[in-house]
Parts: structure tokens; sequence; C-alpha cells
């Protein structure tokens, strides 16, 4: 089995993987960060988002062998219990989940969808939000946590 | 999914030599089709070769009037170009409609090509502005690259390289999403190219094709108007639980008064 070294949430993390072991699973296996969920097993629903080099992505779509050498940062990686990222606070405060399945996914896509585009209207953040299914809330609360948590994000720069 | 080996070749000629050597190998680019597909066992091939390492199939640059862009350029690279919007704008707002932002974060314009989906955007673009696809070998012109369904003109140890599009004098690319998958269920995308005018369809038969006889017309008179009483025939086109075939000859015609009006209205190309 090859090994991989990836940098995860700042540590560097050096195993050994079959070449089929998914981003997801090494992350929610082998390293027991099961923030990042599965939810479809199909390349569908955004729940196992998680940052490769700083963009978002589907964990479940890539190969963990593909990710060596790279950065991720996964939903344990943003804030702390103490001190919620300002766009897990905005979620709170919004109630932008239901049974909160997805919330990691949507929450690791709105962070790098206000990073790339601070200004988003609420149509952009809708049509941004293309790739992460909700089966709840049917994303008002969703899109109102996302442009509150923009502007927490912009006041804390 | 089932085991393979993995390589990660760093030239070009290296990946040739890996894809020589092993028949059932198969090429990876940006993941965003095969993983699932391995996913599903429905391919079960013996080692995957991993494009991301090769720098020949990377870049996006201009010589002359044509616009290059290498086959492992990923779909958000291609919108956040400023060379691509500027010389063929629709062809940034075709990829901004490629799947979703997840999906246009690592999947390829050079793996959509040569996978080769009935139902992509990206072929449409490149059949309809007369592009050249460029492998390790040879020059494929885009009317001779999409063979059928799933099926390229590539040879099976072949590598596409980069893609070279001429710059049109106006364009615009409509497509009406099947709601539920997001694909396209119809995609008709209109181009003028060195003074011919070019209509391809995506998402209504086996393969992307050029719809001729919208070509005549255009070509007479580029206006919505010349192709409104114009009915498309509905034999060989697909007919499934998302659409009947007549209900897809039915949206060619619409996208395609739709694509020219809004090709229309484009600000004028060129930088």
């Amino acid at each position: 089995m090859p090994d991989v070294t990836i940098t995860v949430n700042g540590q560097r993390e050096t195993r050994a993987v079959e070449t089929r072991t998914l981003l997801v699973h090494f992350l929610r296996e082998q390293l027991r960060l099961t923030g990042t969920h599965v939810g479809c097993d199909t390349s569908q629903c955004g729940a196992c988002v998680v940052h490769l080099d700083g963009r978002s992505v589907k964990s479940c779509t890539i190969l963990a062998v593909q990710a060596d050498g790279a950065e991720v940062t996964t939903i344990e990686g943003i804030g702390t219990e103490e001190k919620l990222h300002p766009m897990q606070e905005a979620f709170r405060q919004h109630h932008g989940l239901q049974c909160g399945f997805c919330t990691p996914g949507m929450i690791m896509r709105a962070i790098d969808l206000v990073d790339r585009d601070p200004d988003a209207d609420e149509k952009t953040v809708r049509h941004q939000l293309e790739g992460n299914f909700c089966r709840c809330t049917g994303y008002q609360n969703i899109v109102a946590a996302i442009l509150a948590g923009a502007i927490a994000m912009r006041n804390q720069t | 999914m089932y085991q393979f080996e993995y390589h990660k070749p760093t030239s070009l000629a290296e990946a040739l030599g890996l894809l020589a050597e092993d028949a059932d190998a198969k090429l990876l680019a940006g993941g965003q089709t095969l993983i699932p597909t391995l996913r599903q066992r429905l391919v079960s091939p013996s080692a995957l070769i991993d494009l991301a390492g090769v720098p020949e199939l990377t870049g996006i640059g201009r010589s002359g009037e044509l616009l290059s862009i290498g086959a492992m350029s990923r779909y958000a690279e291609i919108i956040e170009s400023p060379m691509v919007r500027a010389i063929i704008p629709s062809l940034s707002r075709t990829v901004e409609v490629v799947g979703d932002p997840l999906v246009r974060n690592r999947g390829t314009i050079g793996g959509s090509l040569a996978n080769n989906d009935p139902t992509a955007d990206l072929t449409a673009a490149v059949l309809a502005l007369d592009a050249t696809v460029v492998t390790d070998r040879r020059s494929i012109s885009a009317d001779a690259f999409f063979v059928d369904l799933f099926e390229t003109a590539l040879e099976p140890c072949e590598i596409l390289v980069r893609i070279e599009f001429p710059r049109p004098s106006r364009s615009a690319y409509i497509k009406f999403r099947n709601p539920a998958s997001r694909y396209a269920l119809v995609g008709v995308f209109v181009a003028e190219v060195a003074g011919r005018v070019r209509v391809a369809v995506t998402g209504a038969g086996p393969k992307v094709f050029r719809e001729l006889m919208f070509e005549e017309a255009l070509q007479r008179k580029f206006s919505p108007e010349a192709v409104k009483d114009l009915e498309v025939s509905a034999s060989g086109l697909s007919s499934d639980l998302h659409a009947s075939a007549e209900y897809r000859a039915n949206l060619i015609s619409v996208l395609a008064r739709r694509a020219v009006s809004a090709a229309l209205n484009e600000p004028s190309h060129g930088i």
C-alpha cells in the first residue's frame, strides 16, 4: 500500500492507504475526523465537502492518493468549541440546519464561496450552493446564515 | 471500487509510456465522472494514470487568433481566466453551467471531451466553435473528434493535450437543464466563426451534432426569425424518462432561437 502525506487542518499526516481509498474515508476512518459526512455515495449531495488546497471539493470524489502532498481543511479545522468560525456562528444564530447532516458540507462550501466573492448576493449564494443538498430545510435559513456569515467574515478581517 | 494500480507521471512521455505498457489502464483527469463510475464498479481498470502532474497538459494561452486551453485545465481555472472571458465570453459562460461549483473545482475540459458524454456542455462549445483537439501526435477537427456515444477519435494510447479555439465573431450557449440532474436535457451552442455559422446540439441524441438546417438559415440571416419556422425532426433523437424525442426536437428550435438572440446581445468580442 502506498504512503500518502496530507496536511490536514495544519497537521502533517502520513498513512498507508489503498489506492482506492477515497479522501473522505481517509479522513473519517484513518484520522477519525468524522465531521465530514458521506451522504449519497454518488457524488451529488455535498455533505463531504472539504477544502483541498483552498478550494471546496467533494472528498468522496477524490482518491486519497490524489491528495498526496496537498493541504486539506475539514469542518474540524475552522473553529473551536469556545470560538466558532463566524460562518458556524451564523448557522447557529440563523438556525441554518434541521437535522444537521448536510451542515459541515454547507459550511465548508459557504466559507469558500464567501472567500472568493465576499459581496455575493442572495441569488449568487443560491446558485453557488447547487452542489450541496439539504433535505430538511428548504434552504431559506441556510441562505440567510451564509449572507450573515459573509458580513461577519468581512468584519473579522 | 475494485483494486487498481496508481501512477502519477510527471511528463507526457512518461504518461504515454505507462499507457502503452498496460492496455487496461485508464487515464485519470479530474475524476468527476471516472471516480463515481469506479465506485459503482461499472469500470475496473488495472491501473489509473493520474495526469495531474503532467505539465504539458496545463495552461491557458493565446497564439495569434487562437485561444489554447490545456486538457488538464480545471473548469474553475477556465471560468477565472480573464483571457478566456475576453476572447470567447460564451465559453466562460458555458463552463459556468457545467456540473456544480464543487465539480467545477476538480473537473477538467480534457476529461469532459475525452469522455464525450451525450449530455456534456463543452462538447457543444467545441463543435460549434470549430475548435481543434490537439493530442500528443496530431490535430483533430471538432467535426471528426466526436464519434459516437462516449466514443471519440482518440486512439487507445493517445493523450489529449490541448484544445485550440478560434475566436468567434458572435456566439452563445443556451442550456435547458434537467431539473433534477442539472445535466443538459438539450443544449444549443450557436457560433459564427470566420464568417460561417455553426449550430451544435447536445443532450438530444447519442452524441453532440450539428443542426445543418439551422446553420443554412442563419447563414442567410443571423436572427431569431430566421429559424422561427424551422421544424426539427424527432427521428434519431433520444427518448427516455426525462423527455420524449418530440419534446427534445421542439427544445432544439426554442433554444436555437434563444441562443441566436443571446449571441446578438453579447457585447462585441475581442480585446
